[in-house]
């Protein structure tokens, strides 16, 4: 099966770990993450302000290029692109008024009106390729491990595009249950991590890192799981920093689904892009002797 | 040379279209109205922008070079009656048409960064490190439609995001530097200097270097040819024209490396 894919600027520089393991483990469960040949960024963030229009210029673009592609489905990982992509395409499906300022705006593209269909992919595993298919294809069990699901605030808000109602966290608990892991739940699964804020106003993120990570130590969770580059790094390679500064007191490594996926599916751990996680990550995974010491 | 050979066009025409070598219109040349600066003028309708603009007493001191579509000097912005469209072109480049209200922006303010090419890390991030506001970029592709080059100026832009230099190298390869780009920028990106930066790295770190070049440069280093340059150069006047007249030409359409002189000497 082949699916039009928009990585994202992040999985294309910074959050490599996110995008090839994605691209490789889908291919294990022949599934092709088709790139779109032509994207540009989502735009990051949606707006709050209900007239600025100007900023779902760039996600609608991707969407009217996803279109060109062949449309239908397309496929996103990142939880702030899913986000914004998804939110712009129901502007875009939904409001007319809004639609009709957006097309003319962009009179040099075909008119779109929210035609494609944003798709997470953890909502790909649930809805598509099913748990048991997930778990006949598992190689390497990731017995052992205690992983707690963290879904940041992106994923499940607002509820129309959420990929499950707000306060449940079922998908992720299946996924990580598939991998042959144990889901442990905490409760901060849906707190901000500090987003943003972590340049602006690091202390404010820290604050709200320390929170999670506490929460995460206390749940006996060995890790979290996550799919948003920025949230990995308020919660796992900035995690020294907080370790050092004595915000926390136990270290919980974080890793993207998609890495624990491609662990599972037996890739070769140096493709797996670990050392673009903080260090406790591998020392982890080591401990537990899911990748050699 | 005869006049022939540098005027091919047929006399009887010469003289009823106007190509703006000389200032006086000659009988029967159509003309049309353009509006420079929003001043009317009436101009041959034949012309290039930057020819009927000299055509009407327009002096340019700044705004015109290689007048042959390359230096991007001579930007030009203009509207077509009854259209809210915006045009852009090359004046040296553009023919008039009737009714077009038209400026020029030779010159148009864009943050420029200072490096040093011999010490940046050829990667994505010391692009972003000189022009964080590459990260202002809406997508709103003004760019691209200013570009007289049609360059896809917002595809590189979000090429550099992707941390895909190469890419962006490539897609900018035809910019002239005209600036148009960045008059056009809701983001306030110089969006032509950050190309130009990518290219730089690409060309100096990144693109693979041609062997055989290198090799050529070390013969030349090594003195190969030394010998016969200085004979040329000693030659007597009359042998050299001999020897320019009789020597050996590649045919136009010959495929690489099908075609060998006879004298392989040097080769
Ligand atoms: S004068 Fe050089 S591009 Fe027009």
């Amino acid at each position: 099966m082949k699916v039009l894919y928009y990585p994202g600027c992040t999985l294309k520089t910074k959050a490599r770990n996110l995008g090839d393991t994605a691209v490789e483990s889908l291919a294990l469960l022949d599934i092709e993450l088709e790139e779109l040949s032509r994207w540009n960024c989502c735009g990051a963030v949606h707006s709050l302000a209900d007239d600025d229009l100007i900023h779902l210029v760039a996600p609608v673009r991707v969407l009217i290029r996803a279109l060109e592609q062949g449309g239908g489905r397309l496929v996103t990982i990142c939880s702030m692109c899913y986000n914004t992509l998804a939110r712009a395409n129901r502007v875009m499906r939904d409001d007319p008024e809004k639609r009709k300022t957006i097309n003319l705006f962009m009179d040099e593209e075909p008119d779109y009106q929210g035609e494609v269909e944003v798709v997470h992919l953890l909502s790909m595993f649930r809805d598509e390729v099913g748990w048991d298919l997930l778990r006949e294809r598992i190689k390497i069990p990731l017995k052992g491990l205690k992983i707690a699901p963290y879904y940041g605030c992106t994923l499940q808000r607002p509820r129309e595009v959420g990929i499950e109602p707000v306060g449940r966290f079922d998908l992720m608990k299946h996924f990580i249950e598939a991998l042959g892991a144990e889901a442990v739940s905490m409760t901060s699964a849906d707190r901000c991590c500090g987003s943003y804020q972590i340049l602006g106003n690091p202390e404010v993120a820290k604050d709200a890192s320390s929170i999670i990570l506490a929460d995460a130590g206390k749940s006996g969770a060995d890790a979290l799981v996550l799919s948003c580059p920025l949230c990995e790094f308020n919660l796992d390679r900035n995690q020294g920093v907080l370790f050092e500064e004595g915000r926390i007191s136990k270290v919980v490594p974080a890793f993207y689904f998609t890495q624990l996926l491609a662990l599972a599916l037996g890739v070769d751990p140096r493709r797996c892009h670990l050392e673009l996680n903080s260090e406790a990550s591998i020392g982890l995974l080591r401990d537990k002797g899911i990748i050699a010491s | 040379m005869n006049k022939a050979q540098t005027h091919p066009t047929n006399e009887k025409q010469n003289q009823k279209i106007a190509t703006g070598d000389r200032a006086i219109l000659p009988d029967g040349a159509k003309t049309v109205p353009i509006y420079v600066m929003g001043k009317r003028y009436e101009v041959p309708e034949t012309l290039t922008i930057m020819k009927a603009m000299e055509f009407v007493g327009f002096k340019f001191i700044r705004g015109a070079g290689c007048r042959g579509g390359i230096c991007g000097a001579c930007s030009t912005v203009y509207r077509k009656a009854g259209d809210y469209k915006l045009h852009f072109g090359l004046a040296c480049q553009t023919v008039v048409e009737p009714n077009m209200v038209l400026t020029q922006i030779p010159f148009y303010p864009a943050n420029r960064a200072v490096y040093n090419i011999e010490e940046i890390e050829p990667t994505a991030e010391s692009v972003y490190a000189l022009y964080p506001e590459l990260f202002r970029c809406v997508a709103c592709n003004n760019c691209t439609k200013a570009c007289p080059m049609d360059v896809e100026v917002m595809d590189y832009i979000s090429a550099i995001k992707q941390g895909d230099l190469a890419k962006a190298a490539v897609l900018s390869f035809d910019c002239i530097q005209c600036g148009l780009c960045a008059s056009r920028c809701m983001g306030e990106l110089p969006q032509y200097h950050i190309a130009q930066l990518v290219r730089r790295i690409y060309g100096k770190y990144i693109q693979p270097r041609a062997e055989h070049l290198k090799k050529r440069v070390q013969e030349i280093d090594s003195g190969k040819y030394d010998g016969i340059v200085k004979a040329l150069t000693e030659m007597e006047l009359e042998e050299l024209k001999r020897r320019y007249l009789e020597s050996e030409r590649e045919p136009n359409m010959a495929l690489p490396g099908e075609w060998l002189p006879k004298d392989q000497e040097y080769l």
